[in-house]
């Protein structure tokens, strides 16, 4: 007796459960019933939609009218969005607010702030040398050596990260090298790739590479073991030769985790082009940086700094950017966006 | 509308397993899955493989599928052996598996995709599709904006956008709550009975393969055999009401006493000792704590 009142209490919950999604339920019978019960259903989990019902209408021709651009971009002012940018400002403001304290007192409690040049100092030679051709030059000379090693990086890791993931030969084949290689830093590279490659530039392109190569290569190969397998199973009896599945199965669902290896990779590939520019380099903002210390030039290696964070930030902006472009269906995924 | 996408009313579609043996691992590690297993679908016929869990059912459907190779026997799909996976076979599964960077008509389009179809012709018979499976106005959305039901209606209709002989689903109503799940079935028979295809459905449900099949194959547990054949005389188009028919109610108590005896086989190893007896044990105030 005993037993069966316990399981009628595990029951109770279990029936409240089913009750749930009652809306599917009105949603069989007749067809054309069906899209609009259907539609309630899904509403709760997107809420788009509701306004891309009546598809099999033409869509009407898109006109543009200014009031509703503008009242479009009002309609993007939310609270929400107002907290963030106030946030983001008290965030930088802190930052600034403490270096500018910091030099203005010339601070001195082990940390010294004495020859710390002030934001007002680096402001003037940002307007000074920052139009220069010099400084400019020293910025498209890096991210030109960062878009080399890192595309290169990128046209490598991806398709052999792919290929280890997918068969079993090519993993034993190439992941033992890869595990020993892996934990050399790319700065370690320096003095080899020197000797190795026939000029500055070549070498410097190497470590970049080296940097940003690992992190893509071990994402993607991981994006590939956490592919569900069933999809594999579904596109073949869907009938996808081995080069379709590659292509329309195996790549777009990897791709979030392609993606993370480039924006880890990207990372790495500056703080590697940085280093290397500061040990063998000529031109490039992190030798900029370098020689403003030696030539006692203090607000100028403020500057490089800033410099270099401001240019990490657009290259992982940019990637932020193309991941998202590429896979809109993230905003959708379970833990995501929504 | 609908028939224009199918465009299959032929006898083909003949599913033969004979001799059927399947063994995992080697040696010590053997383990028989299924054995000497024979059944076949009748072009246009809806057959259901039913058992306890752990049975071989879905290896069964595997090897139908051309994802596992049979140690013994072979599987036949209009007399033509089966090696690999293809398109004339549709397979649902009983996992999600929509594409989720797909929107939900490109999913339905892949098939055919594959198959070299152009676009055009690819939209035009993803759409008609779709609107079989009331989910037209959710074309442009994306399986992770979809419910649990409404994703196994699109895995639906995309297994069957290549126009397959037959239709291989393993549980694939088994992820779904009690309520949609009696709704899917009902959406099943209609699709099933205007594309006239042959189906292999696998459950451990008895209502559902009652309610589906016109034949059912219910298996013994490990190794798995066919136990009994048991055919369904209910008449055709399938309603709701039917499963509160005495005809009904009588193929129901059979299969439970079928399948009963299986599970308990099954679940044997395990509960030899304490737990069958555990099912009518006294449950003092302490719990099942106290007995032990």
């Amino acid at each position: 007796m005993g037993s069966l009142a316990s399981a009628k209490i595990v029951a109770l919950p279990m029936v409240e459960k089913h009750s749930v999604p009652e809306p599917a339920v009105a949603a069989v019978k007749p067809p054309a019933a069906e899209i609009s019960a259907t539609g309630a259903t899904a509403n709760a989990s997107a809420p788009v939609a509701v306004a891309e019902i009546p598809v099999p209408e033409p869509e009407p021709v898109p006109t543009v009218s200014l009031t509703k651009v503008l009242r479009s971009l009002l309609a993007k002012i939310t609270r929400e969005r107002i907290i963030t940018a106030a946030l983001a400002c008290i965030s930088i403001g802190a930052l600034f607010l403490f270096w500018y304290l910091g030099t203005k007192y010339r601070l001195e409690f082990y940390i010294r702030f004495k020859n710390v040049p002030t934001p007002y100092e680096v402001y003037q030679q940002l307007t000074q040398v920052g139009l220069s051709n010099k400084y400019l030059v020293n910025i498209a000379i890096s991210v030109r050596r960062i878009l080399l090693g890192f595309f290169i990086a990128l046209s490598i890791g991806v398709p052999l990260g792919l290929a280890i993931g997918k068969y079993q030969r090519v993993r034993d084949l190439f992941m033992p090298v890869v595990e020993i290689m892996r934990p050399i830093p790319a700065i370690a590279w320096v003095p080899m790739s020197i000797m190795l490659w026939p000029n500055n530039e070549a070498s410097i392109v190497f470590i970049t590479f080296i940097g940003a190569f690992f992190p893509i290569l071990l994402n993607t190969i991981h994006g590939v073991h956490s592919l569900d397998g069933v999809l594999i199973r579904a596109a073949r009896c869907l009938g996808a030769s081995e080069f379709r599945l590659f292509l329309n199965v195996i790549l777009p669902g990897s791709l979030p985790h392609i993606f993370t290896g480039l924006a880890v990779g990207m990372g790495v590939a500056w703080v590697s082009l940085i280093a290397a520019e500061m040990i063998s380099g000529q031109f490039g903002v992190g030798y900029f940086t370098w020689e403003a210390y030696s030539l006692v030039d203090y607000p100028a290696i403020v500057l490089g700094m800033i410099t270099i964070g401001f240019l990490g930030l657009a290259c992982s902006g940019i990637i932020r950017m193309v991941g998202s472009l590429l896979m809109p269906w993230l905003a959708f995924a379970p833990g995501g966006k929504r | 509308m609908t028939m224009a996408v199918a465009g299959t009313e032929t006898n083909k579609g003949f599913i033969d397993v004979r001799d059927m043996g399947v063994t995992f691992g080697a040696n010590d590690d053997k383990v028989v899955a299924v054995e000497n297993v024979s059944l076949n679908v009748q072009p246009g016929e809806f057959v259901s493989l039913i058992g306890p869990s752990g049975c071989g059912k879905s290896t069964l459907l595997s090897i139908v599928a051309g994802f596992v190779k049979p140690t013994l026997g072979e599987a036949r799909l209009d007399g033509k052996a089966i090696t690999k996976p293809g398109s004339d076979r549709g397979v649902v599964f009983q996992q999600y598996s929509l594409f989720p960077w797909l929107s939900v008509r490109k999913n339905v389009e892949f098939g055919l995709k594959m198959a070299g179809v152009d676009q055009s012709k690819r939209n035009t018979t993803a759409r008609a599709l779709l609107d079989l499976a009331g989910l037209l106005s959710f074309e442009n959305h994306y399986p992770d904006q979809l419910s649990g039901g409404m994703k196994q209606r699109i895995g639906i209709v995309r297994a069957l956008a290549t126009s397959p002989q037959v239709l291989l689903m393993d549980e694939p109503f088994g992820a779904l709550d009690t309520q949609t799940r009696v709704v899917m079935q009902e959406i099943l028979t209609n699709i099933w009975q205007q594309f006239k295809i042959s189906v292999l459905f696998i459950t451990h449900d008895i209502e559902e393969s009652i309610f589906l099949s016109d034949r059912i194959y219910v298996m013994t547990a490990r190794p798995g055999r066919i136990k009994a054949e048991i055919k369904v005389p209910l008449p055709r188009p399938r309603r709701a009401e039917m499963t509160d028919t005495p005809e009904f109610m009588n193929l129901v108590q059979e299969l439970k006493g079928l399948i009963r005896e299986e599970s308990l086989a099954a679940m044997a190893p395990e509960i030899k000792d304490r737990g069958l007896s555990g099912f009518g044990m006294k449950v003092g105030p302490k719990g099942v704590g106290e007995i032990f």
